[in-house]
């Protein structure tokens, strides 16, 4: 229910082509920057391995901003625009699942921006993948393992939002911002400087878009040093350890933050901001 | 009575009536004409200007999130060894994002906020012009977030060591205050045509990111579109701006640049005047509209 009841409000501001329309431009756009800044330096070599990690990263990277951003976004969405948070809190229902149902939502119209972002760069954007070769049972046993990731990091920073008041819609583009960096998403990590490295070898979005990346285009992995010395099955336990850490973590903190809003009589309050 | 009730009674009353008189004076004179249009820019401007001091805390926001960007787009150009003059269009770049989105944000859905939290109706009544609450809303989001794009700037010059080589300060000067004024007149047209959209306002100023980011050429040098593309975004007044300051900050900008720097003054010039005049063209409609249909003003139609 929390997930149809996402979608309805993620979709029914406007007619169908005009969604569509939204859906399909806002991230083809983002995409089309890279590509163009890509094509202006190397004067048009999209064959080096260096583009589809560029481009591949960048749209599967759409899921981080979709889905946590989604997850936590529905706190501000209910709390200070509907006004519907109070309602939700003393409805039998179990309020996690509830906001996780809401990114569920998002997820949609991120998987259709993912899959219109990749669709666009095989058609228009030289983005080469051999179908043939793709490993399609790391590929989606990697996509599961980051959503379910990305929806846990989405718990972390609801609960974070339950307790701001007024700086609550920056936390997750900030979050989305900051890891779109460490993770490695457009850029190999080591182009980052030394002493910030590690923030990207301990977040699970490095291991995941690397892991997708080379479920997709093999060759991309030996292309770059970062992670060259480490096979797939590593990876994806790399990857499943920090997700197991960092969901852990995330239910502890939303549980706190949870019971500290309610004891501050934070769930229904509304700034205006 | 005694006469020291008598005088202290006098004394009150005197001082009463100053009291009166001065409250009289203060704020019971009526400002009509330019007056009143000057006070209500001010008065509008005022609280941009202020609220930055109120919550510091959303300029250190406002900061950092043009700076994620930024940092990121510098980063794939230092992956791929791109000269250094990309990483100062960049950073020019990010730094005038803080305008866009102010123009998006706090320009374009202003009056659509102010319908959903109630004052748009006090604006249409008050016997203000609407057209000086816009210029209010343009000055102070313009001082405000020149403060930000400054910061970003600096910040770029601190961490990536970018240099600037102005070569005519009077023409930067020009193409700057130009590209504003065009940019904010754009910004108060789309305040009445954003007005008009209803709740698809927020997605539209949503949806008004990247491809713009895209088209004007933000993170990459105009040029490099093909030359009706470049064009046609040149509608948008930081395309042409961004492009003659590159020119004239950075030594091999001339290189980069899509159109010559004094046509592109001119050009920003035509637009100022264009987008000012439809701006006041297309808010006397709205306003025609609310007091005919008294729907405009409705909160969540």
């Amino acid at each position: 229910m929390a997930a149809w009841l996402g979608w309805l409000i993620e979709s029914n501001w406007t007619d169908p082509f005009l969604f569509a329309v939204y859906s399909i431009v806002k991230p083809i756009s983002g995409a089309a920057i890279l590509v163009i800044m890509y094509g202006i330096i190397t004067q048009g070599n999209y064959n080096s391995a260096l583009f589809p990690y560029i481009y591949l990263g960048n749209a599967f990277y759409i899921y981080v901003g979709a889905v946590m951003t989604g997850v936590s976004w529905a706190v501000v969405d209910d709390r200070e625009h509907y006004k519907t948070l109070k309602y939700m809190y003393i409805a039998p229902i179990y309020i996690p699942l509830y906001l996780l149902g809401r990114g569920v939502a998002r997820f949609i119209t991120g998987s259709i921006a993912v899959f219109i972002t990749i669709a666009a760069g095989l058609l228009f954007l030289n983005v080469k993948i051999n179908f043939a070769e793709v490993d399609w049972l790391l590929f989606i046993v990697t996509l599961i393992v980051g959503v379910v990731m990305l929806a846990l990091l989405g718990l972390l920073l609801a609960g974070i939002t339950l307790t701001v008041a007024r700086h609550e819609g920056f936390i997750g583009e900030a979050t989305a911002g900051a890891l779109y960096i460490f993770s490695g998403a457009v850029f190999p990590l080591d182009v980052l400087p030394e002493w910030s490295r590690p923030i990207g070898y301990f977040m699970p979005t490095t291991y995941w878009l690397e892991l997708l990346r080379r479920s997709l285009v093999g060759n991309v992995a030996q292309a770059f040093p970062t992670l060259a010395n480490f096979s797939n099955l590593e990876i994806l336990g790399v990857l499943l350890g920090l997700s197991v850490l960092f969901g852990a973590v995330s239910i502890w903190v939303f549980r706190w933050c949870d019971a500290r809003a309610r004891e501050l009589g934070l769930i229904d309050r509304t700034t205006n901001y | 009575m005694k006469p020291s009730n008598v005088d202290s009674t006098a004394k009150f009353i005197s001082r009463e009536s100053e009291i009166n008189l001065a409250v009289q004076k203060k704020y019971s004179r009526k400002d009509t004409g330019w007056r009143l249009f000057l006070k209500t820019i001010i008065a509008r401007s005022y609280p941009r200007i202020v609220g930055q001091r109120r919550e510091i805390s959303w300029m250190v926001f406002d900061v950092i999130m043009p700076m994620l960007a930024v940092i990121a787009y510098v980063l794939v150009y230092r992956a791929l060894n791109a000269p250094e003059e990309y990483i100062g269009f960049v950073v020019m770049g990010g730094a005038m994002t803080a305008f866009w989105m102010n123009i998006l944000w706090s320009m374009s859905s202003q009056l659509y906020w102010e319908k959903e939290q109630g004052n748009l109706a006090l604006y249409i009544m008050a016997p203000n012009s609407m057209m000086a609450i816009l210029l209010g809303m343009a000055l102070g989001g313009m001082l405000a977030t020149a403060m930000r794009a400054l910061a970003v700037t600096l910040l770029g010059v601190f961490l990536f060591g970018v240099t600037y080589t102005v070569s005519s300060y009077l023409q930067l000067f020009l193409v700057f205050m130009l590209a504003m004024v065009a940019l904010y007149g754009m910004g108060m047209m789309m305040a009445s045509a954003f007005l008009l959209f209803g709740r698809e306002a927020w997605h539209m100023a949503n949806l008004a990111q990247e491809p713009i980011f895209l088209a004007s050429g933000f993170y990459f040098p105009i040029k490099s579109l093909p030359f009706w593309v470049a064009a046609g975004a040149s509608v948008i007044p930081l395309t042409l701006g961004m492009d003659a300051m590159r020119q004239l900050v950075f030594p091999t900008g001339f290189q980069f640049g899509f159109l010559t720097v004094r046509l592109e003054i001119l050009i920003l010039a035509i637009l100022s005047v264009v987008f000012i005049v439809t701006a006041k063209i297309l808010l006397a409609h709205i306003e025609k509209l609310a007091v005919r249909e008294g729907r405009i003003t409705e909160s969540r139609r």
